[in-house]
């Protein structure tokens, strides 16, 4: 559905700062994700790692969704046709056949969306704050380090961002080709 | 007494222009119909249709005594819930599967997908993918995957137009023997005139909607 599908894709065009402060509102213990986590599962989301990990799933959800629905069309209808003439159900096609054919882009959507939220900045802040050891994530320290002027640590947290990033779309690309040659 | 009946009324589009088919014809326990006609005379969507892929307008498809589909009283059973088998144009070979793995995927008996390996001169490159394969042997494979299910029915929409000329006769020949070994109800669609006559018992040509 169209409108289900503009909202998970929002966070591409939303500002971090305007997401990152209603995951906030909505995972503080008096939210109503944060509250009913706290009162059930005893866990604390709003400055805390599992709410990072949780704000950063949903600001890179469309990457995922865009990478998932690119793989999902790559598939030729005629493969669905022909699992259904063979007696198959729509869940066993899905498994089978469908997601079998379409490894690039689900590999696709996991390097996207892991290099995403490595470099992820405003909503991590809005929700983690920046807590040394607890919700201090490599783009805010790049960040501090750079407004205390000290360049050296800049440059080797950058660099493992870029390492990192860089590996992951030559994997990409890699599973690409070998997929363009099947 | 007819194996399969069908009478079904289509909307179709081709190119520009829409127009209706009409189609109505009985065929024998294991016979096999060509069905003749131009591009976009509607032979796939008729295929389709009797395959459950394509819902018709309106009538009427009966194999033996199971309706498949009736509009007049709302039947409409999925090509799940029929029996038959469907050899696709360009195959539809499933390409995460090896040849042994397609026919599994359809029998789900390691016995059967043996026999069927077998019957269709497969075995030497059972563990072979469709990448890997001919035209030749991607026809084999896709034929015995159909015949997989053991279906009453065997639906086959231009099996032979992707091969070159020689291969085409000589797998036209295997196509009929496998079809007398199996006895299995069959359709063949194709535009050539020399292929259907040559290979089915009995002809239909549609023309102008109509069945000829």
């Amino acid at each position: 559905m169209v409108w289900i599908e503009s909202i998970a894709t929002m966070p591409l065009v939303l500002s971090p700062t305007v997401l990152g402060f209603y995951l906030l509102i909505l995972l503080s213990p008096r939210g109503p994700v944060g509250g009913f986590f706290l009162s059930v599962f005893h866990l604390r989301l709003a400055f805390s790692f599992p709410g990072i990990v949780i704000a950063g799933c949903l600001a890179s959800m469309p990457f995922m969704l865009s990478a998932l629905r690119t793989g999902i069309l790559s598939v030729p209808s005629q493969l669905l046709d022909a699992s259904y003439t063979l007696g198959k159900g729509r869940i066993e096609t899905i498994f089978r056949v469908v997601m079998p054919n379409m490894k690039s882009g689900i590999v696709a959507g996991i390097v996207n969306t892991f290099a995403h939220t490595l470099g992820e900045f405003g909503v991590v802040l809005m929700i983690g704050g920046s807590i040394p050891g607890v919700t201090k994530v490599v783009s805010i320290a790049i960040y501090e380090r750079v407004e205390s002027l000290n360049f050296g640590d800049a440059h080797v947290y950058a660099g493992i961002l870029i390492v990192i990033s860089y590996s992951g779309v030559l994997l990409l690309n890699r599973l690409q080709r070998r997929e363009a040659k099947r | 007494m007819s194996a399969l009946r069908f009478d079904l009324r289509i909307g179709l589009r081709a190119g520009d222009h829409d127009f209706r088919l009409d189609a109505a014809y009985g065929l024998v326990e294991g016979g096999l119909l060509g069905i003749r006609g131009a591009s976009g005379s509607g032979k796939t969507t008729l295929l389709r249709c009797l395959a459950g892929l394509y819902h018709p307008d309106s009538g009427r498809v009966q194999m033996g005594e199971d309706v498949w589909y009736d509009s007049a009283r709302d039947v409409f059973l999925p090509p799940q819930r029929r029996s038959l088998g469907f050899v696709f144009q360009d195959y539809a070979l499933f390409p995460n599967m090896t040849v042994y793995g397609n026919i599994q995927y359809a029998t789900g008996d390691r016995g059967r997908t043996e026999e069927l390996l077998e019957l269709t001169r497969l075995t030497a490159i059972a563990r072979h993918f469709p990448r890997e394969l001919s035209g030749g042997q991607k026809q084999r494979t896709a034929l015995a995957r159909a015949l997989g299910r053991r279906p009453r029915l065997l639906l086959l929409d231009e099996p032979l137009s992707a091969l070159d000329e020689d291969l085409r006769y000589s797998l036209g020949e295997e196509l009929l023997r496998i079809q007398a070994e199996t006895s299995v109800t069959s359709i063949l669609v194709s535009h050539s005139r020399e292929e259907i006559s040559r290979l089915c018992t009995e002809v239909i040509e549609l023309a102008e909607g109509r069945v000829s």
